[in-house]
């Protein structure tokens, strides 16, 4: 009679106690995450972190000798271990890069690049696609913050722009279905839109970020960006201490030209992304001021600076190591350094205020080693 | 199709010289604007008739919709405000605004972005005219879900279609006086769609050597539109390129409320705001800004060729826009009495010509108290047009 008993209370409670179990899971499974990361922290700063470096063609070198330049001078704790990417052709005439930079990075799973060319008729896709898909490199994410002393008509910005890299317009299929019609096919898949909203709510709630924007024009484009949204939404329900909002594409490009302040983190498909992030850059200064990073699958994250190589001054230092050095801070932060990260970018936006030193691009005239040794100097008098 | 005109010829004027427009109020903020609109016509005492046509957005069936073609069809000219597509809906009903854009074969999506003297923005001297493909591109409507969860949507460029619009483009940069046509593109993506976009945009240019063709990379233009947007004279894109950069160039130039749009099809036309906003969170609490409808209606004005009304009207609504004591007036919460003064401005100026817009703004500054304002209007006209005096003092008394 007792064993029926309890039987019976057992049933009662099962509900309860499956519930518990999710919750408790949930809350360890964060606890987790907080202890690893924090731990990382810890060990890192006892520890070297060794991240692959890609130069990369034009400004590239300089800009990276200079970033090493500063780090050394901040003391932080980075190996800088530096690989070449031209894309060799592999055995089955398939283009792929070399195969010591893919090991460097499997192993390092951190890497830092400088601009990349693109020959125009070299018979293999563009560089940055070959990295993307070699390490399925699905977010890209852009920090876009008003540097004070580089003035634009913009002031106060603070957003972060989360863009999906690996499908949508960009899927690359094209065909001619008549002479004189193409067709073009955008492509969003449940899986990647679920990914792309799950990184983005990661991030906002690692970053004290208060909201989350999807960015979609779904009144048209009812399946596609309908399947994007909604996904987003069931994703919004785990987060519930992040804001989520909707806004149609035009409504977000209409009210960022007028008030950028009213945006934190958009999260979007391919195209929009590419468009809106470009926007942003424009809104602080351009892409020789802007950061980006690209997260991919396995915990591999590659840090670049999103400007061209600049052939023309190439060599002559006078190039502007700004944003390579704010995405290799971005970089920084994502391994939890947060003290050198902070250390560093200080140093470079006092710089960019004091308006002293600055670079050809910035409006000043210096070179970009009086650049380099100005920053330098002010992460030492930090210490 | 290279020798065709590009102004049509406009619908002729009924028996009376009265023409018929349709008008589709919409939803949201699109039939308080289009009340104003035809408040102000009545005022300036315009020979056009409006024929309403209310499209029900909440209804899945298509009659509405059939009902408003045909009457655009047999008016050649219609005045409409932003349909809503509630997304949540199943994605066999299609976006009501592109059935009609698709349906009547409006190709060209016209809007000229102007800085006006009045408004207070951070770019300064903006003239930019969007010529944007309104039929196919992105907004195809061909989707389909092949295997579950992987959706694919298909954009469409076609040759004849390209080809039209980089016309259409040059055309109008040479009647206008404009030097330089930029196309927009992404065809380092994109490279047979958009690629087949920019080639067409070239072998127009061709045609056409008084006019410098360059082209610009979608999000680079976005780039540079934030930055120095002084550098644009006209801009060509497919649909989704449009939909974006006119959204960004009337943000830099002030706002929706104050650029209006046309489509313009081979045999119709349809007038509207620039960047189709519902506006459904500023519906009925009259804070919306009617200038983009108006100056909307006022190209439909000279569509009709009736340039005369088409520059009573702009002149009015640019004279309240760009008096800073009275621009306040569209900036604030009171629209209405922006629309007062623009009918009033608009009555002076058909009754005394342009002595009496001048007399009627003073009026208006003169004296903030209506009963005071009323009396002195009342007495200015009394004094030049006693009749007309005594029905608009009659009329603005009783507002």
């Amino acid at each position: 009679c007792t064993q029926k008993t309890s039987y019976r209370s057992f049933y009662f409670f099962a509900k309860d106690i499956v519930q518990l179990k999710s919750l408790w899971s949930l809350q360890f499974g964060n606890y987790l995450q907080s202890f690893k990361s924090n731990s990382f922290q810890i060990l890192s700063h006892f520890t070297m972190q060794t991240v692959t470096l890609i130069p990369g063609d034009g400004i590239g070198p300089e800009i990276s000798t200079a970033v090493m330049k500063i780090f050394e001078a901040a003391k932080a704790p980075i190996q800088w271990e530096e690989r070449n990417v031209t894309a060799i052709q592999g055995p089955g005439g398939k283009w792929m890069i070399p195969p010591d930079a893919k090991e460097s990075m499997d192993k390092n799973k951190m890497g830092l690049k400088g601009p990349l060319k693109t020959p125009i008729a070299a018979g293999h896709p563009s560089m940055n696609l070959l990295l993307r898909k070699t390490f399925d490199l699905y977010a890209n994410v852009r920090p876009c913050m008003s540097i004070e002393g580089y003035k634009t008509p913009y002031t106060d910005v603070d957003l972060v722009t989360i863009r999906e890299n690996t499908e949508g317009e960009y899927s690359g299929i094209e065909h001619i279905i008549v002479d004189g019609v193409v067709q073009s096919i955008k492509l969003i898949t449940e899986t990647a839109s679920k990914r792309i909203a799950e990184y983005a709510f990661e991030y906002a709630r690692n970053n004290q970020r208060t909201s989350v924007t999807a960015v979609h024009k779904a009144n048209i484009m009812r399946m596609s960006d309908g399947l994007f949204l909604r996904k987003c939404r069931e994703v919004a329900e785990n987060y519930k201490d992040v804001k989520f909002r909707e806004m149609y594409l035009d409504t977000v490009c209409l009210n960022m030209v007028q008030d950028p302040t009213q945006f934190d983190v958009l999260v979007m498909p391919n195209l929009y992304g590419d468009i809106l992030s470009d926007l942003c850059a424009g809104l602080i200064g351009g892409l020789g001021v802007t950061p980006s990073g690209n997260i991919g699958a396995n915990g591999v994250a590659i840090f670049e600076s999103v400007h061209g190589t600049a052939p023309d001054i190439a060599g002559l230092d006078m190039a502007n190591p700004t944003a390579l050095l704010l995405s290799a801070v971005m970089m920084l932060r994502h391994m939890g350094l947060h003290a050198y990260a902070d250390k560093i970018q200080i140093a470079c936006f006092d710089t960019i205020k004091d308006k002293k030193v600055l670079t050809g691009d910035l409006g000043g005239k210096s070179k970009c080693s009086e650049f380099t040794g100005e920053i330098c100097r002010r992460v030492q008098d930090m210490e | 199709f290279s020798r065709r005109s590009l102004r049509r010829c406009p619908p002729p004027a009924k028996y009376g010289g009265r023409h018929t427009v349709t008008l589709i109020p919409g939803d949201g903020i699109g039939p308080e604007l289009l009340s104003h609109v035809r408040e102000v016509f009545r005022y300036s005492c315009v020979p056009v008739d409006f024929e309403v046509v209310h499209v029900n957005s909440a209804l899945a069936s298509q009659d509405d919709m059939d009902n408003a073609i045909t009457a655009i069809r047999r008016n050649g000219v219609a005045l409409k405000g932003n349909i809503e597509t509630k997304h949540t809906l199943p994605p066999s009903v299609k976006s009501r605004n592109n059935i009609l854009r698709t349906s009547l074969d409006l190709y060209a999506n016209v809007m000229h972005c102007q800085s006006l003297s009045g408004v207070q923005t951070r770019h300064k001297n903006i003239d930019i005219m969007i010529i944007r493909e309104n039929t196919e591109g992105e907004y195809s409507n061909l989707e389909h879900e092949s295997v579950s969860g992987v959706v694919e949507s298909l954009k469409i460029i076609t040759r004849n279609n390209s080809l039209r619009i980089a016309e259409y483009a040059f055309k109008l940069a040479r009647e206008k006086g404009r030097r330089r046509v930029t196309a927009v593109h992404k065809a380092n993506i994109m490279k047979l769609g958009d690629g087949l976009f920019l080639q067409c945009c070239k072998e127009v240019a061709s045609g056409y050597p008084d006019i410098t063709f360059d082209s610009m990379i979608v999000d680079n233009t976005t780039m540079q539109l934030v930055s120095k947007p002084q550098q644009f004279d006209v801009m060509v894109m497919p649909n989704l390129y449009g939909n974006v950069v006119s959204n960004v160039c009337a943000g830099l130039v002030g706002g929706p409320g104050l650029v209006p749009g046309a489509n313009y099809g081979r045999d119709y036309a349809v007038f509207e705001t620039a960047t189709r906003n519902t506006g459904k969170s500023i519906a009925g609490r009259n804070i919306a800004n009617p200038t983009a409808m108006l100056l909307a209606s006022c190209m439909m004005l000279d569509h009709l060729k009736l340039n005369d009304y088409a520059s009573l009207i702009r002149n009015g609504v640019l004279t309240t826009m760009n008096e800073t004591r009275v621009g306040f007036l569209l900036q604030s919460p009171l629209p209405l009495y922006a629309v007062t003064l623009i009918k009033l401005l608009c009555y002076c100026s058909v009754t005394c010509g342009s002595e009496g817009l001048e007399a009627g703004l003073a009026c208006f500054l003169g004296s903030l108290h209506k009963v005071v304002l009323c009396v002195a209007t009342g007495a200015l006209l009394l004094w030049s047009a006693p009749l007309s005096g005594i029905r608009l003092t009659l009329s603005l008394r009783w507002r």
